[in-house]
């Protein structure tokens, strides 16, 4: 490999192959690659022998781990781009700059994957072109999410490849894409909030299948609002985790004002949970669900909505009087797991509530593992761009 | 699982596939292939072409009170359909037997297009024909988000082969619980439902499963009728009846009705009210596009706002 190629100064980061894998021989790259393998041999194993010996689904549960987990919590944690890329591209908000790239990234990466993903779970994966231009569902909300992901990705595609054309060099390519990235955003809002509330909107039709509990017909709005905060708590969290993981990236770090910008995320981020809590509160009142609290389900429901929204509200308070970021972040990690319950919750938890437990869906070790190598993959990608790209300074 | 359990797992199911589908004569859920999708589907294109018309839709009244569970509707469902099917004395003893299918309540699967299920009251038992109820305005349809369902003027709800994508929320959608998939089909899975026998009721023949009933417990004819029928009975006969006719008006009616003599909760019908489930996303999908249009307007003002003001700089 010659001196200055475009493979050794761009991809192997100045480095030869042989210095190359060898900075990468590292314990965690050797377990993301354990992962990966068992990742892998279940994808081989779907599409070889299809869903069945694959997985746990059935004809009562025909939707398990992989539409759970993939799509409804890694679209709801892939929304950074909507709350933060928008606030600042488009309400010119510059205090928050910097956390803008990265949203942008793992909104994404997130998206990708989870289509990506999504592909396992379609019997008939090499169609889905079909939604595209061949055949129209137009009564259906899983059209519309079809057709808005697509858009969203593309949209990402377009915030993102300024990034890309600074690092490739091509100056007058970013110009363009940075101005038309300010549009795609402005599109994007309008996009993003109409997918993530229809994820929620995709449930009204199971109104007999959800427990009463998890049922509303404000469903679509309680997947938005919660997008929307899952956003904003991954700013956080992913704004963390690259300050420990990434600090030779960050030119000029300042902690104080790192610090101050996490408690005024944490701000937002409590005055979005205390709008969710009211209008969970509203739906309690107003369908009368009162009487279910005190059932098995009940305490499910409580555990979610006290331990999740309710306690992070608290955390946040405090820790916004106090000014002491690191609690804004324990929420910001509360408030994710409260997502992932949340998700799991209506879709397979409170799903067929009235069946026996033990009839109950509970995913296969491929499942589980192709998950996991998903969630694997984002984070290897997004280290990969990171390293190369101008994304966290 | 570790490496030799798949092996072994990989090799049962190749031998399975070797020895056919008879191998899962007990689990129907295994069934794949399913031929009655596509002939129905191509009977109907076939009537569409030749611009055949029908003067009204039909329909199937079910009475619980004369059904004697022989399962012969099953048999005779799978014999048509071409689903894997066992010998019909084995349906119809199960009845007697101990253990027996029916110790377990059963929903349709790959190979299975309808089941009867057995309830009690007091002593007595209850037999239930589920099959799919082929809705006057389907969920299933509505939530296909290629368009693979169509609902046909004779009342048939059928499904589309050619176009499923396999994303299975017609499954989710469904009040009934009625389409299943072929999940042991890694290429080319499809979802199955009865299709009211639609390449039968084309050519003036009743339903398979109508057709093979002793008990004379199913009607076959216009909806309009088979409804004058259901009424007429349980005004005939006081106390014979429970004044209801399930599938008149739940989630907007049905075209299979059935009438009994126990309330329908307590056999397994689930309780609906008279909102069509289409409804409920299309409700939803009119205010997204409602509340998306109403936002482009401010979103466009701020873009281009932050653009101008970009400029200045």
């Amino acid at each position: 490999m010659k001196e200055g190629s475009f493979l050794r100064e761009k991809i192997f980061l100045g480095m030869s192959l042989k210095e190359y894998l060898k900075s990468h021989a590292t314990l965690w790259n050797f377990i993301a690659l354990i992962i990966l393998s068992f990742s892998f041999y279940s994808m081989a194993y779907r599409l070889f022998y299809g869903l069945g010996p694959a997985t746990n689904l059935s004809d009562t549960y025909p939707w398990g781990l992989w539409i759970s987990f993939d799509i409804l919590v890694g679209i709801a944690l892939a929304a950074p781009g909507l709350t933060v890329a928008t606030a600042v591209y488009l309400f010119g908000i510059k205090d928050y700059k910097n956390f803008a790239k990265p949203a942008v990234l793992s909104s994404l990466l997130g998206y990708i994957f989870a289509v990506f993903a999504l592909m396992f779970d379609l019997g008939r994966y090499y169609r889905v072109f079909y939604v595209i231009g061949w055949s129209w569902g137009l009564d259906s909300i899983l059209f519309l999410i079809a057709w808005h992901f697509f858009l969203y990705i593309l949209i990402c595609l377009i915030e993102w490849s300024p990034s890309l054309f600074e690092w490739l060099g091509k100056e007058r390519l970013k110009e363009i894409f940075s101005k038309l990235g300010i549009w795609a955003t402005a599109f994007g809002v309008i996009i993003a909030g109409g997918h993530q509330s229809a994820l929620g909107g995709l449930f009204l039709v199971a109104k007999t299948k959800i427990h009463p509990l998890w049922y509303s017909s404000l469903l679509p709005l309680f997947f938005l609002i919660s997008a929307i905060f899952a956003g904003i708590s991954m700013v956080i969290i992913e704004s963390t985790l690259a300050h420990k993981f990434f600090i030779d990236r960050i030119k000029n770090f300042n902690k104080a004002e790192f610090e101050s910008k996490t408690i005024g995320l944490g701000k937002a981020l409590a005055v979005v949970l205390i709008l969710y809590i009211l209008l969970k509160l509203l739906d309690l009142a107003h369908y009368e669900k009162w009487y279910y609290l005190l059932t098995s389900y009940g305490y499910l429901y409580l555990f979610e909505n006290i331990g999740f929204i309710f306690i992070p509200i608290l955390l946040l308070i405090f820790s916004i009087k106090r000014n002491k970021a690191s609690i804004v972040r324990v929420s910001a990690f509360l408030v994710a797991f409260g997502i992932i319950l949340n998700r799991f919750n209506v879709s397979l938890i409170a799903y067929n509530w009235y069946i026996p437990f033990q009839e109950k869906y509970y995913p296969t070790w491929m499942e589980l593992s192709l998950s996991l190598g998903i969630v694997t993959l984002i984070i290897l990608f997004y280290r990969f761009i990171v390293r190369r790209m101008a994304i966290l300074h | 699982m570790n490496r030799r359990d798949f092996l072994k797992k990989a090799l049962t199911i190749t031998g399975l596939t070797l020895m056919g589908e008879k191998a899962f004569s007990e689990s129907s859920s295994y069934s794949k292939g399913n031929k009655a999708n596509r002939k129905n589907w191509e009977k109907y294109e076939n009537i569409k072409a030749n611009g055949i018309k029908v003067e009204e839709p039909y329909a199937i009244v079910v009475d619980l009170t004369r059904c004697i569970g022989c399962r012969r509707c099953e048999w005779a469902c799978n014999e048509w359909n071409k689903n894997p099917n066992k010998p019909l004395k084995e349906f119809e003893e199960s009845k007697d037997k101990t253990p027996s299918v029916f110790d377990k309540n059963r929903r349709t699967h790959a190979g299975e297009f309808t089941v009867v299920n057995r309830f009690y009251e007091g002593k007595n038992p209850i037999y239930v024909k589920k099959q799919c109820m082929h809705c006057l305005e389907p969920a299933c349809l509505s939530a296909c988000f290629v368009d693979a369902f169509k609902k046909t003027e004779y009342g048939s709800v059928l499904y589309n082969p050619s176009l499923c994508v396999g994303c299975r929320y017609c499954m989710v959608a469904c009040p009934f619980d009625i389409p299943a998939y072929e999940y042991y089909d890694p290429l080319t899975p499809q979802i199955t439902k009865c299709t009211m026998c639609f390449d039968r009721i084309t050519e003036n023949k009743v339903p398979a499963c109508v057709e093979i009933c002793p008990a004379d417990a199913m009607n076959f004819g216009k909806r309009s009728e088979i409804l004058r029928i259901a009424y007429e009975r349980i005004h005939n006969n006081p106390g014979r009846y429970v004044h209801h006719i399930y599938g008149e008006h739940e989630a907007g009616g049905t075209s299979w009705l059935y009438i009994s003599g126990t309330d329908f909760e307590k056999l397994g019908f689930p309780k609906l009210d008279k909102t069509p489930i289409p409804k409920l996303s299309k409700n939803f999908l009119f205010t997204v596009k409602v509340l998306e249009i109403v936002a482009a307007a401010p979103l466009v003002w701020a873009a281009y706002y932050m653009i101008s003001k970009d400029k200045k700089r």
